[in-house]
């Protein structure tokens, strides 16, 4: 069970000269299971959000809880995977794999058995010994949800995991993350600023505000995962209206990136 | 089997300049190759030989506990803003002083045999690779820290994991690129106090006025000079494989 509850979250970093509001009374429900994606313009506090899930930022105000536990550092079924990817250029692609596991301290024969099942499941198994140096975008990327996989992770923390990918393999990964998703049924939050991404891989679409980020608007989008969704009417429908939202929100005026596919 | 290559160009290439010098310049202080060398061959195992093993056993222990005691205290400092306030003005201060200028100190306080040489290299390889491993420390990206620390690892294993890895290829080049000062320091130590080692030996024929042997000495001294770097290039391309892929 890793219901996810943001409640009153307010983050200010101290900043070079004056305080930065990152947060205010940010809250948000995510439910057990749940697939949930979060857009909004840049610089409106959504890594801020996902490390203060992560445990890795403490808020200033309100609490972040993770079934029903107040969040105070890293949680053990966590995972948390960043936008370059977090991978260790000095580990191999099994080491970086087994990373999370050898931190908590797992004996060897199962952390082998974890990692090459997970590495066999992004399509990486025959690239156990490479370093992250020799693959591609899309095989870092690949890894380091192999990461997550290892670890068991029921709470899968994602932000902007595809941004630095090409658009086609970027479509391909985002057909991974949904396969493992409908498979293992995880609560996530995914950080994104495409749309496309967002009515793809989110059941629900929260939109944050410009700094310091809220909750502007949730959008439901109960036709995702559904099979050839992407093709559908009712998927133009939802990118349309977020599309609409965002701009109320101003996102366009301040980055032209937001809601383009490539970046 | 290129690098072998490269290297007997090179030696080709300074042998011929090194000739065309000698007879440029015509005095028996400069001796052409030919007597150096021979002088080398037929003294290796009776002097040269015995001397290069004091020398190197000086500048190898002394770098070897620089780089053991300028390492760890350079990654805490460079990780640790607290430390590094304290820290950093005391190794700013004291880095530009040429360390060397303590060897009659030392000499004073430790003699005239190993101790005093080995202080003065470890001072020196100390606080280049002090300073080396402070900035790699301070230079590593957040993201490789928030994953780590994402995962749950304590402080020993970010620093396990993550701060030593990543500082290990510059500290290498620190150690590769002191080899040169260690071994300039060394020549000088030996050559000014105690009867062993290539310094004493070359300063000793010197006195002896046996040019061509005090070459044969300074051919054993490059020779270590040689040694150490290739035998740190090997360690650093085996220990940190992965700066040698992809990219
Ligand atoms: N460690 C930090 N120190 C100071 N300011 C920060 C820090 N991290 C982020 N900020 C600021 O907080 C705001 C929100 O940042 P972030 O959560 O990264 O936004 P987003 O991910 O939505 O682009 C930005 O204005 C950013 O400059
Ligand atoms: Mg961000």
């Amino acid at each position: 069970m890793a219901t996810v509850e943001a409640c009153a979250i307010d983050v200010v970093y101290e900043g070079v000269d004056r305080p930065v509001r990152a947060l205010e009374a940010c809250s948000l429900t995510v439910a057990d299971g749940e697939p949930v994606a979060i857009i909004g313009p840049s610089g409106c506090g959504k890594s801020t959000l996902l490390l203060a899930m992560a445990g890795l930022v403490s808020p200033t105000g309100g609490e972040a809880l993770i079934a029903g536990e107040a969040v105070r550092g890293p949680r053990l079924r966590t995972a948390l995977i960043l936008q370059d990817f977090g991978l260790l250029p000095w580990k191999t692609v099994f080491h970086n794999a087994a990373l999370g596991l050898e931190v908590r301290g797992v004996s060897l024969p199962q952390r082998t058995e974890r990692v090459e099942a997970a590495l066999a499941r992004v399509g990486l198994a025959d690239f156990r010994d490479a370093y992250p140096g020799e693959l591609s975008g899309g095989m870092r990327q690949r890894l380091a949800l192999a990461r997550a996989l290892a670890l068991d992770a029921d709470l899968l923390l994602m932000d902007e995991p595809l941004s630095a990918l090409d658009a086609l393999t970027r479509e391909d990964l985002q057909g991974l993350l949904l396969d493992i998703w409908r498979q293992r049924q995880h609560t996530a939050v995914l950080v994104t600023h495409s749309i496309e991404e967002a009515v793809y891989l989110g059941r629900r679409v929260v939109v944050l505000s410009p700094r310091p980020g809220r909750v502007a608007a949730i959008v439901d989008n109960p036709g995702m995962g559904a099979e050839g969704y992407r093709s559908t009417s009712a998927f133009y429908e939802r990118c349309n209206e977020l599309r609409g939202l965002l701009a109320a929100e101003g996102a366009f005026d301040q980055d032209p990136h937001v809601g383009g596919e490539g970046s | 089997m290129r690098r072998l290559l490269g290297y007997v160009g090179a030696v080709l290439a300074l042998l011929a300049g090194w000739w065309l010098l000698s007879v440029a310049v015509g005095s028996p202080a400069l001796p052409g190759p030919a007597p150096a060398i021979s002088d080398f061959v037929r003294l290796w195992w009776s002097d040269l030989f015995p001397q290069l093993l004091h020398s190197a056993w000086r500048v190898v222990a002394s770098m070897t506990m620089g780089a053991l005691l300028g390492a760890p205290i350079g990654l805490l400092i460079g990780r640790s803003p607290r430390l590094d306030s304290v820290a950093a003005p005391m190794v700013f201060l004291t880095y530009p002083i040429p360390k060397i200028v303590f060897l009659p100190v030392l000499l004073v306080l430790l003699g005239i045999g190993n101790a005093p040489k080995i202080a003065l290299i470890t001072l020196i390889v100390f606080f280049q690779i002090l300073v080396t491993a402070r900035d790699a420390a301070r230079g590593i990206p957040a993201a490789s820290l928030l994953s780590v620390r994402s995962l749950g690892a304590t402080r020993t294993q970010v620093f396990r994991h993550v701060v030593f890895p990543a500082a290990l290829p510059d500290i290498f080049t620190a150690l590769r690129i002191s080899t040169g000062t260690a071994i300039a320091v060394l020549f000088f130590s030996e050559s000014v106090a105690g009867t062993s080692g290539l310094g004493y030996y070359i300063l000793d024929a010197w006195g002896r006025i046996a040019y061509s042997q005090m070459f044969a000495g300074i051919i054993a001294m490059a020779l270590l000079g040689v040694v150490l770097y290739e035998i740190l290039e090997m360690a650093e391309a085996r220990v940190c494989r992965w700066t040698r892929v992809g990219r």
